[in-house]
């Protein structure tokens, strides 16, 4: 049931902005791929020519074997051909129709018998944990049960792919957190191709096979969660993607050496140029309050506990290291703190280009 | 990872896709649709206009007996050269005009004054009875606009305007002075205390918008409360009460049946009734060289105040809502306040109503003595020694006919108009940003412009013979819609606009992406969520086709004679009971209009303004 997508050399301008830059992109069969950017990235954008609601200025479409947008051959199939579903980030339920009706809408436009439409809504609803809700108006419900509602509404007509432009951006934090473990077994359960869109790096991490980070139209990265995480493909994703946000030290490197103006840390830098930036996890520093070997003397700016870690802002002349821990941190404001740099975890980028040169071990 | 980009092999091929994304683009539902309504405000709008210009500038037949040598159908600047110079320009375009402009001027101002102050009562203060004002305010407006010009003159004319006595006169014996029954000042009274309205609507709809903390920040900064009024409160009413100017001044400008009745009998002429004069004698050239002059006055006006104002200061103020407005305290002046308001509500309701309704009881007219009250003008038979022999009525077939044509009319028009309405504000809405959605959205303005004589003036010239596709329709009751289709096509549009952007453009998107065809997008989703805004448009057409007169006096013929026209008639030959009982008729009709529409959801007067 499911299926490839693949978008070739895509581009879509409004007047004079370029929304989307000539992106290439393939995606498996099943994926649950994540388009990742701040606003005004051209993701949803990008969503949108998928669907067939924008119709691009260059490129092509196909869904599976199906070619679905062309532009040199002025070929754009209408939204209704290319088999596939939307979940809008307002959900976009029809008001003046009960859930049964929103939901038989597009299954009568498919013409199938009664008793099978009165089925899939049964199994659909069954499916988002909404059964009993078939006779509701769109206003009698809250914000989460339209959320699953419209999800519904998508299931019910079965489509080969599945689009969602950020359905979970209008929740509160903590029903998009259960929202996120149900639409994550919900695709695994359908595995239907899957193509998402947020602003919202958590979200794209856990959720994702694959994440695509977009920034002023143009593809920065594509790869799976983990890769994109550790190995940030340029300075643009590995500053988006992480939280706390990654530390990044300006540096000049030497052959054996980084030296960091304030301190310096022993390390290969084959392959790097002169000037470049040390971008490291908060994570992956480890911190002391004693003196250690090879450790950096730090003065605690801020320490910020959340329950299960703590962050905590060192400083040392102008430079400034967020560092995480786990557990409630009991450093105290303006303590003298140790912080090892571990060469192996840095990512070193060239501070013109912005792009990854060295990538950690 | 880059593709090569497939080169197309023919330019065969390339000119295919060209040919397929331009059949697209053109298929696409709101391209088609505003394609379509250019169309049809070409035919509407643009070619009347047209026609209306060419008239003036070619040599028409009824020229032959000044210029017997003159070819007909030639170019020349005759009809301006007479128009526009020497005394005859004096007298049939400077002086008119002046005395346009000055009711213009006065109605708008006075209207201004009288509806913005209302509005700040009802909204602003704690004045006891607020609701019941607020829901009285609109009346006038279903009222017939020259109701008050009828009442007026029950009650103030008099023996040395030359007629039976008024009210006033049998009350003290004197008459009163010849200024106070006709002329200037009671058109510009009657016509201010019908266009009121507008203003109350909008500056009630605006204040109601503005967040008081405004206000308070005002108050807290020390300001007097007179100071926060004149510094904060009106110049954040200002777009509202420009938007009323414009709207009552183009139409008192263009109106004609206060003029017509309060004017005419003294020979104080507006361009409005000098158009139907000329029209009358078959200078159908030299009334339409007036309603040029209307239409670019009326511009010039429209501009200047927006030049005034500015499209900086232009903050949106209409359509917020939530916020709890503070409330002026009155203290001592409540009561009084409260007294004034409920009593210029029956000055303005209440006394002209009950005035018509003397009028038409008394055998008659002038004698107010008990003995004179009889039922004859409304149902008594036929009698030669009244109203030219014509029975009363209630018992006048010729009454009943033309009661069914405004009906009629008013329905056809409030349908079409509405259907247009939604038609244009998705045309607009969807193709926002586009320059085919400007010019939808700018041709939709121009009827707006052209003063309502005027444009029945130029529908004369149309559809005299076939016109492309279009029949010839001068003096069919079609003829009649069309024209008043066409006048309200700028409201339609206005309030379509706002009907359209209450709907999501996501709830479109989701019948596509579901395969929903164009039409049944519109069926089952775009035309039932602007239903309000259907009903809202198609009762304001209702109630304004019912009582509209300046638009179709011109056009009408003894078999499509509607009430409106009728009452003008009547009083024209004299028979001004008669046409004090047609005006009752008519406002009965239109007040069951009103009751039974606005029992739909969204039958609102604000909103088919578009507020």
């Amino acid at each position: 049931m499911s299926t490839t997508i693949t978008i070739r050399n895509l581009t879509k301008r409004f007047g004079t902005v370029v929304a989307v830059n000539n992106i290439n992109l393939s995606i498996e069969p099943g994926a649950f791929l994540t388009l990742l950017g701040p606003s005004g990235c051209g993701k949803t954008t990008l969503l949108r020519c998928l669907a067939g609601l924008e119709d691009p200025d260059g490129g092509e479409i196909y869904i599976g074997e199906k070619l679905v947008f062309a532009y040199d051959q002025g070929i754009s199939l209408p939204p209704g051909q290319r088999e596939l579903g939307l979940v809008f980030q307002n959900y976009a339920l029809w008001p003046h129709m009960t859930v049964r009706q929103n939901m038989a809408f597009a299954l009568e436009i498919q013409k199938l018998p009664k008793d099978e439409i009165a089925q899939r809504i049964e199994e659909s609803l069954a499916e988002v944990q909404m059964a009993g809700y078939a006779e509701r108006y769109p206003r009698e419900m809250s914000g989460g049960q339209q959320q699953r509602i419209a999800l519904a509404r998508m299931l019910a007509y079965r489509p080969k792919v599945f689009l969602m432009d950020e359905p979970l951006s209008n929740l509160d934090a903590r029903l998009r957190m259960d929202m996120r473990a149900e639409l994550k077994h919900l695709h695994h359960v359908a595995g239907a191709t899957t193509v998402y869109v947020t602003h919202d790096q958590v979200e794209a991490l856990t959720m994702s096979s694959q994440i695509a980070v977009m920034k002023e139209g143009v593809l920065q990265q594509l790869d799976t969660p983990g890769h994109v995480y550790h190995y940030p493909a340029n300075l643009f994703v590995a500053d988006f993607i992480g939280n706390p946000k990654v530390n990044l030290l300006k540096g000049m490197a030497s052959d054996h050496a980084l030296d960091l103006g304030q301190f310096q840390i022993e390390m290969d830098t084959t392959g790097a140029p002169r000037d470049v930036v040390v971008a490291v996890r908060p994570e992956d520093v480890t911190i002391s309050t004693q003196p250690a070997p090879g450790a950096v003397e730090f003065t605690a700016y801020s320490v910020l506990p959340s329950g299960a870690d703590s962050t905590i802002v060192a400083q040392r002349g102008e430079v400034e290291v967020t560092v995480k821990v786990m557990g409630i941190s009991t450093i105290n404001l303006d303590d003298k703190i140790w912080l090892t740099f571990d060469p192996k975890s840095l990512n070193l980028y060239d501070e013109q280009s912005g792009n990854l040169v060295v990538s950690r071990k | 990872m880059a593709f090569p980009v497939a080169a197309p092999q023919f330019d065969s091929m390339r000119l295919l896709a060209s040919v397929r994304r331009f059949a697209r683009w053109l298929t696409s539902t709101h391209v088609l649709l505003s394609l379509i309504m250019l169309v049809v405000m070409f035919y509407m709008v643009i070619i009347p206009v047209y026609r209306m210009v060419e008239t003036t500038l070619t040599w028409q037949p009824h020229d032959l007996t000044r210029e017997p040598g003159a070819k007909v159908g030639a170019f020349t600047l005759f009809h301006y050269a007479r128009m526009l110079t020497g005394t005859f320009g004096k007298l049939y375009l400077y002086t008119p005009l002046a005395h346009s402009m000055t009711i213009a001027i006065g109605a708008t101002l006075l209207a201004l004054v009288i509806g913005g102050s209302l509005a700040w009562l009802v909204v602003r203060t704690d004045m006891p009875g607020r609701k019941l004002i607020n829901q009285l305010a609109v009346i006038p407006y279903i009222m017939p606009s020259w109701t008050l010009a009828q009442a007026w003159l029950v009650f103030f004319k008099g023996r040395l305007s030359g007629g039976t006595p008024g009210v006033l006169e049998w009350l003290t014996g004197q008459s009163p002075p010849a200024w106070l029954s006709y002329g200037p000042v009671p058109i510009i009274i009657c016509s201010a205390l019908h266009y009121y309205t507008f203003f109350f609507l909008f500056v009630s709809a605006a204040l109601m918008s503005i967040d008081s903390n405004l206000e308070e920040a005002g108050e807290l900064a020390g300001a007097s409360r007179w100071r926060i009024l004149r510094k904060i409160t009106l110049p954040l009413v200002l777009p509202a009460i420009l938007s009323g100017f414009i709207m009552t001044f183009s139409k008192v400008l263009g109106t004609f049946g206060g003029p017509n009745i309060l004017g005419t009998p003294v020979r104080y002429y507006v361009v409005a009734t000098m158009i139907r004069g000329s029209m009358g004698v078959g200078d159908k050239a030299d009334a339409f060289v007036l309603a040029i002059v209307l239409v670019l006055f009326s511009m010039t006006i429209i501009r200047l105040n927006q030049r005034l104002v500015g499209t900086r200061k232009s903050y949106e103020t209409i359509g917020g809502r939530g916020f709890v407005a503070q409330v002026n305290k009155l203290g001592a002046m409540k009561r009084p306040m409260m007294i004034g308001a409920i009593v210029f509500q029956i000055m303005v309701i209440v006394v002209p109503l009950g005035l018509l309704i003397w009028s038409t009881l008394m055998l008659k007219d002038g004698n107010y003595s008990l003995s004179n009250l009889s039922l004859q003008h409304w149902i008594g038979p036929r009698n030669t020694i009244y109203n030219h022999g014509e029975p009363g009525v209630l018992l006048n077939p010729k009454i009943w006919k033309t009661a069914w044509n405004s009906i009629r009319l008013s329905l056809w028009t409030a349908f079409f108009t509405a259907l247009l309405g939604i038609i244009l504000g998705y045309a607009i809405v969807k193709g926002r940003g586009t320059r085919l959605s400007k010019w939808v959205e700018q041709l939709a303005f121009v009827p707006y412009i052209v003063p309502g004589i005027a444009f029945g003036a130029v529908y004369i010239a149309m559809f005299i013979k076939p016109l492309g596709p279009i029949p010839a329709l001068y003096g069919t009751f079609a003829l009649l819609v069309v024209v008043s289709v066409a006048k309200h096509i700028p409201y339609s549009s206005r309030s379509g606009v706002s009907a359209m952007m209450q709907v999501g453009r996501e709830l479109e998107e989701a019948g596509q992406i579901a395969g929903a065809s164009t039409w049944r997008r519109f069926r089952r989703l775009i035309f039932p969520l602007t239903s309000s805004g259907f009903v809202a448009g198609f009762l304001l057409t209702f109630i304004t086709t019912m009582r509209e007169l300046s638009l179709i006096i011109l056009l009408v013929t003894p078999q499509t004679q509607v009430l409106a026209s009728q009452t003008m008639f009547y009083t024209e030959n004299g028979d001004g009971q008669m046409a004090n009982a047609v005006i009752l008729i008519l406002i009965a009709l239109v007040a069951i209009g009103h009751f039974i529409i606005s029992r739909f959801r969204g039958g609102s007067l604000k909103k088919g303004l578009g507020m």
